[in-house]
């Protein structure tokens, strides 16, 4: 008899493609969970439009509920409410600034034009003297920032919302 | 199906589409490997965009066709795409300012529509608006940053922005489609739609210390499949795999 609290604790197995250090459920990319017992309905949303993760994401989440026993697996897409990055948990945070990716900080609306970059601490030395190098970084979800003082290049998983 | 229901669709989608494919020539011949990566990351939020779009799009027409088919197999009369994002990319601060001139006015269409009627619109107007905040930001900077950079890049960046003023006006070209679409409630009101993108535009060129020309010849066509000389070549690029290799998959 599965439930849904096996469920979650299986997909906590699951990682994202790109990200291996965080978890799907960490990422907060799985919606709901459904079970009748035997088989399993799992709604995923797409961190950017163009996520080219989620049916990675997807292929892994059927193939891990198989190897717990799960009959049959349905995954679903939605779109709305859209993902945020305040949906990362707390955990999934500490693990990307463990991993050498700053995560993400709160910032303001994108809509205002001109404001400063914002301040992102360097993941190495903890450092507040970073710049921004580029909004966008190896992935949709990243920017790309610079450690002035260790001089550390890393990843900024920028904040969405 | 409602005709105009799909066309309105086919014409938000169409610019996801044409510009994302544009961005995509520039994949490896960006001027530095910053904006290399940034314009392929901008690339592949619109043609995301484009995916959700065109599903949604082939789903209404009820005709069995797929959101691939639609972007894969029409003819270029079918595409209703502005005429602004099927200019070639020139060079850098020309696309930045396509961009720039684009993100403007998509930024403002994708704040309304997160309330439309249409609940599919909505969720992928409020998705899309994250990822065209940042396209702004960074398509606005540069054009502040080569309009009030150095004597040559000032010039080409004015440049640009007289070539492509003229594809501008399509922006808020308006028609019967739009008429039935807010009869329904699936567009929200935009009747201020051009003062709100002349604001942000007139702040930008202030900063970055550009003109707009007073040429004011128009042109368009787009939204009714009449198109520039550019999007044959678009799509032949585009379309060539699905028509060499009909069905084919990897």
């Amino acid at each position: 008899m599965v439930t849904s609290s096996d469920l979650w604790l299986w997909l906590e197995e699951v990682s994202d493609p790109e990200i291996p250090v965080l978890t799907v459920v960490d990422l907060g990319v799985i919606r709901s969970v459904e079970t009748d017992g035997k088989n399993a309905h799992i709604v995923i949303t797409p961190t950017y439009s163009g996520c080219p993760a989620m049916k990675m994401i997807e292929d892994q989440i059927i193939e891990k509920l198989k190897e717990k026993g799960v009959d049959t697996c349905t995954v679903d897409l939605t779109l709305a409410p859209a993902w945020t990055t305040d949906w990362i948990s707390e955990e999934g945070k500490n693990k990307l600034r463990e991993y050498g990716i700053a995560p993400p900080e709160n910032e303001p609306d994108k809509t205002v034009l001109f404001a400063k970059p914002t301040v992102v601490p360097c993941p190495q030395c903890r450092s507040l003297n970073t710049r921004m190098i580029s909004l966008f970084g190896s992935t949709a979800c990243k920017a790309h920032y610079q450690c002035n003082d260790c001089l550390e290049p890393y990843d900024y998983f920028k904040c969405l919302r | 199906m409602n005709q105009a229901h799909v066309e309105f669709v086919l014409r938000i989608a169409d610019d996801s589409l044409i510009l994302g494919h544009r961005l995509s020539e520039w994949c490896g011949h960006g001027p530095v490997l910053e904006e290399d990566i940034a314009m392929t990351n901008i690339a592949l939020d619109l043609i995301g965009q484009a995916t959700s779009l065109l599903n949604y799009a082939a789903m209404l027409q009820g005709e069995g066709k797929t959101g691939d088919d639609l972007a894969f197999l029409r003819f270029d009369r079918e595409y209703r795409n502005l005429l602004l994002v099927e200019q070639p990319n020139g060079d850098f601060g020309m696309t930045m300012m396509r961009q720039f001139l684009f993100d403007a006015y998509r930024t403002i269409l994708f704040e309304r529509l997160q309330s439309s009627s249409d609940e599919m619109i909505a969720a992928i107007a409020e998705k899309s608006l994250k990822e065209t905040k940042y396209h702004l930001k960074h398509s606005s900077e540069w054009v502040i940053r080569l309009g009030d950079g150095t004597e040559e890049s000032h010039e080409r960046v004015q440049e640009s922005l007289n070539t492509l003023w003229r594809y501008a006006n399509e922006l808020f070209y308006t028609d019967a489609v739009d008429d039935e679409m807010r009869k329904a409630g699936i567009l929200p009101d935009l009747s201020d739609l051009r003062q709100q993108w002349e604001n942000t535009v007139n702040h930008v060129f202030q900063e970055a210390t550009l003109t707009i020309p007073t040429n004011n010849w128009k042109q368009e066509g787009g939204r009714k499949g009449m198109h520039s000389e550019h999007l044959g070549y678009i799509l032949a690029e585009m379309q060539y795999m699905q028509r060499a290799y009909p069905n084919m998959e990897w």
